[in-house]
């Protein structure tokens, strides 16, 4: 290759198309360095404002009887911190990395549809907008949970749940624009050499999500409009009086939902397999089985939707299939937690902030996996569903692994986006102080489950009260150890340390060629990969 | 790496204190399938730890010695297809071996056949209603824990938010069959001593089953959300040896022919707004008060105010008739079937007379059962 970094200075300079000033160049940006920025922005926003709502859950479960909120408002609060944290935080993070960098890790100048990108971003603070105010209104924000089961979410919902329905909808559509845009970027705008093999694992993921999106999203669209036309035109999809079945809204529900799932964890996968090989300077181990094993996770995400649902009465056949499916789903997800082994094995290891974060994703999604696998035994999930084993175990996969990989990600690449080197110091505090306190959060959450508190109440019985205290004193922690990660982001966009091109000496791909920060533009004439 | 290794060993410390401290592990319960199901928690739970200990053993082996600091230099290798289909391999075996013991548990707890007794089970909001085919007993379950305790103004009790009005009683040494079902929203009826959670999803009925080896009372809770009191909505079950059960049923039985005299004899007298008032505070508490607050000023939008309400100041008939019937596509509850003569009158004497609400109205029972009446002459 050629000395990339003098190619892209030396392309920034003859640029007449840098950006626009002031709030016109984010409106209507159509640069995906841009649009990458707005979505991670926006996603911390989302995580900080669902993390609120989390506190709130937390203040009132930290001792029992009730104390700071009524228990309709509780219930408001666990559904949109669950709708935010999913649709706000975690998704459009990880959209906001596929825009930054799956063009410069394939070497291509912008997203194939720009003008889409940039719609697919702006509505998205429309559809939150929509989705907050309700919380304000007479009747209060949707109370029945993030899934929102009919006929809880119909018949017995307030008026409100007509905003509900619109934001989601309007999520749903910013999600398959920007699948869309990520599916016809990989496929039509590699640079030449980039063959389907040599693609970064980060891009492999995120091709398999764009799919998973793409055909899950719009499972989503149509539950919710059936909930919407049950609850105010009549019609009874899930209205056993009307010759509909309440069962039936879950199997759509979790069609979509246990797809949706994998979305949020497959891009992290990517993001793992990136920071893993760059921090033990070696190669990643099992590079194709990586592909096929992501592959394979992402088709059995939709033929074990069920296991979300045993105790709603299903046949013998039914529970024996979706747990051996189910079950069979820890294959493929082993050899990705033995191959980042493998990679770390005799590799010459250093722990900067990133790989810190993958560490600790490792153990900790893991040990979400094996809650998962015990989850799947069908007679044992009977005792375990629908208690604070279950939020253990998903708050284990989507915080200790979702959430730490984007927080991984944002310390590997913020040096390429801004320019400067984050505060190593500030961020090791984040990182141990996030990681202490989280296990105190989730890892008691547990004991509770298992002892037989059910999820989703606001008040306890009494041999519940010292764990709740300790998981709410944790969460009170891990909540503030948050405010450290803002501040390390926006103190790293202010100023610090140059960061050279390569800021990782053992990091490979093609967006350590172009300059730190990346310019405006990057590889308007495509590299040549070999 | 020091503090890294210290959180480590307190985790596992946490692990082994926990896992045997049997209040923070799944109950073995009192019941085979229960004892079975725990089994099954435990074999999966030592195979989760053992394969996490050899894993992360191995990485963190890596961590120690491969590290730069120490002069570690990279090695070459990227792949082993031997090592990458055995490890492939053997996670699948470990599977099936697991797989075999699920099913053959699975299998039986779903074999709901030859049972002693069944019992229908109805979840509404937000009490349980439990009715002994074939015996004629039937009656509601409502959570019996004081306001005042979940308020904070009294100290809580030992049962707190998992103790009802009348517990659930069926024998031990029996296969006692449930039928589930609901008359609102998705309800799940959970016992952890049996191993039993299943669905009440209205309009569909659904079986469990259980057959209890000791006697003794246990608590459990609704467990699929279900609106704005599903915290409040215990399951207590009362086992009893088989002897003690009959006599129990026959003694609810007879208790119903004793209460349907007195209901009878209420329609001859007047009773004293005092009483009905008294009456009326005690089920508005216990039925209508988790929506419509105990102030009556109901919430905003979710469920609609009592005090100053038109429906409840105005027309008599209307308000017995909502009482009585509900009014469906809404979370107002048919109350006829709920709650005696006696009650009806009393709560709606209480409303009407309560919270600046000053009809002075006195409703008797014998206005409820014309109401009745009423109805039925209008059916033929």
């Amino acid at each position: 290759m050629t000395s990339s970094t003098q190619q892209a200075a030396h392309e920034q300079e003859h640029d007449h198309h840098g950006p626009a000033s002031g709030i016109k160049r984010w409106l209507f940006t159509t640069n995906h360095k841009d649009i990458g920025s707005l979505y991670l922005l926006f996603s911390l926003l989302m995580f900080l404002i669902g993390g609120g709502m989390a506190m709130v859950i937390r203040a009132e479960l930290f001792q029992p009887g009730l104390q700071l909120v009524d228990p309709h408002f509780f219930n408001q609060m666990t559904t949109v911190h669950g709708l935010i944290m999913v649709f706000g935080a975690v998704m459009p993070a990880f959209t906001g990395l596929a825009n930054w960098m799956v063009p410069m890790m394939i070497g291509a100048p912008d997203m194939a549809l720009p003008r889409m990108n940039n719609w697919s971003f702006w509505i998205l603070p429309f559809a939150f907008l929509i989705l907050l105010s309700s919380l304000f209104m007479e009747g209060g924000g949707p109370a029945f949970g993030w899934t929102f089961y009919a006929p809880l979410s119909t018949t017995y919902s307030n008026d409100n749940t007509a905003l509900f329905v619109f934001a989601v909808h309007i999520m749903g559509v910013s999600s398959i624009m920007g699948a869309i845009n990520v599916i016809v970027t990989i496929v039509n705008m590699r640079a030449p050499g980039m063959t389907w093999m040599k693609l970064p694992l980060f891009v492999w993921t995120w091709l398999i999500t764009a799919f998973l999106l793409i055909a899950v999203m719009p499972v989503l669209a149509g539950a919710v409009t059936m909930v919407l036309t049950d609850k105010y035109f009549g019609t009874s999809f899930f209205d056993a009086a009307g010759g509909g079945d309440p069962v039936m809204f879950q199997h759509i529900f979790w069609f979509f939902g246990h797809p949706e799932v994998y979305i949020m964890i497959l891009p992290a996968f990517g993001v793992i397999s990136t920071i893993v090989p760059t921090f033990s300077r070696k190669k990643l181990f099992g590079y194709a089985s990586m592909v096929y094993a992501t592959s394979s996770i992402a088709l059995l995400s939709f033929i074990v939707w069920a296991h979300h649902m045993f105790t709603t009465g299903m046949p013998l056949a039914g529970e024996l299939f979706f747990m051996y499916a189910t079950m069979l789903i820890s294959v493929p997800t082993g050899v990705k937690v033995f191959n980042w082994v493998a990679t770390m094995w005799r590799g010459s290891i250093s722990f900067e902030v990133p790989m810190l974060f993958a560490i600790a994703f490792i153990v900790l999604f893991t040990l979400g996996g094996f809650s998962g696998l015990m989850l799947a035994i069908t007679p044992a999930d009977f005792q375990y569903h629908d208690t604070y084993f279950v939020v253990a175990h998903f708050h284990y996969v989507l915080v200790t692994g979702a959430v730490f990989s984007i927080m991984a990600a944002a310390y590997y690449w913020l040096p390429k986006w801004t320019g400067y080197m984050y505060s190593e110091t500030l961020a090791k505090w984040h990182f141990w102080l996030s990681l202490v306190s989280v296990n105190i959060l989730f890892f008691p959450m547990h004991f509770v489950g298992l002892a037989g508190m059910p999820r989703r109440i606001p008040d306890y019985a009494l041999q519940f009260a010292d764990f709740n205290a300790l998981i709410s004193i944790g969460g009170f922690a891990f909540g503030l150890s948050q405010l450290l990660f803002v501040a390390v982001v926006f103190k790293c966009i202010a100023g610090g340390q140059r960061a050279p091109a390569k800021v990782w000496d053992g990091a490979e791909g093609l967006e350590w060629d172009v300059a730190s920060p990346a310019p405006y533009h990057t590889f308007s004439t495509p590299p040549e990969v070999k | 790496m020091k503090i890294a290794k210290l959180i480590t060993i307190a985790m596992c410390l946490l692990v082994n204190m926990f896992a045997f401290a049997s209040d923070y592990n799944m109950r073995t319960g009192v019941t085979d399938i229960s004892n079975q199901v725990y089994q099954l928690h435990m074999t999966i739970f030592w195979i989760c730890c053992v394969i996490g200990l050899i894993v992360f053993s191995v990485m963190f082996w890596a961590l120690i010695h491969h590290r730069r600091s120490k002069g570690a230099e990279p090695a070459q290798f990227h792949e082993s297809t031997k090592v990458e289909i055995l490890w492939t391999a053997i996670p699948f075996l470990i599977l099936v071996a697991m797989a075999v013991p699920a099913t053959k548990t699975l299998i039986a707890m779903e074999d709901t056949d030859k049972a002693d007794l069944t019992i229908k089970v109805t979840g509404s909001q937000w009490k349980w209603h439990y009715e002994y085919l074939g015996h004629d007993v039937d009656f509601y379950s409502l959570m019996s824990t004081p306001r005042a305790q979940i308020d904070n103004m009294e100290s809580k009790t030992e049962h707190y938010l998992l103790e009802v009005d009348k517990p659930l009683v069926i024998p031990t040494g029996k296969k006692v069959r449930f039928l589930l079902t609901s008359d609102d929203v998705i309800h799940s009826w959970w016992v952890p001593d049996f191993a039993v959670k299943k669905d009440a999803n209205p309009g569909f009925i659904n079986e469990a089953w259980t057959n209890v080896n000791e006697p003794g009372t246990y608590r459990g809770q609704c467990a699929e959300l279900c609106g704005k009191d599903h915290g409040f909505m215990p399951v207590v079950v009362e086992a009893k040896p088989e002897a003690e059960f009959q006599a129990w049923l026959a003694n609810e039985k007879a208790q119903n022919v004793l209460a349907a005299q007195q209901e009878a004899a209420l329609l001859e007298q007047t009773l004293s707004k005092e009483e009905l008032m008294t009456t009326g505070e005690r089920v508005y508490m216990a039925y209508c008060a988790a929506c419509h607050q105990p102030t009556g000023l109901g919430l905003q939008g979710v469920f609609p105010a009592l005090k100053g309400s038109p429906m409840v100041t105005g027309d008599l008939q209307a308000h017995i008739e909502i009482i009585m019937e509900g009014r469906p596509g809404t979370a107002m509850q048919a109350f006829a079937k709920q709650l005696s003569l006696k009650e009806v009158a009393g709560v709606i004497t209480y409303k009407r007379n309560s919270w600046g609400n000053d009809t002075g109205e006195v409703i008797q029972p014998s206005q409820i059962q014309a109401y009745l009446d009423d109805k039925q002459e209008k059916a033929k």
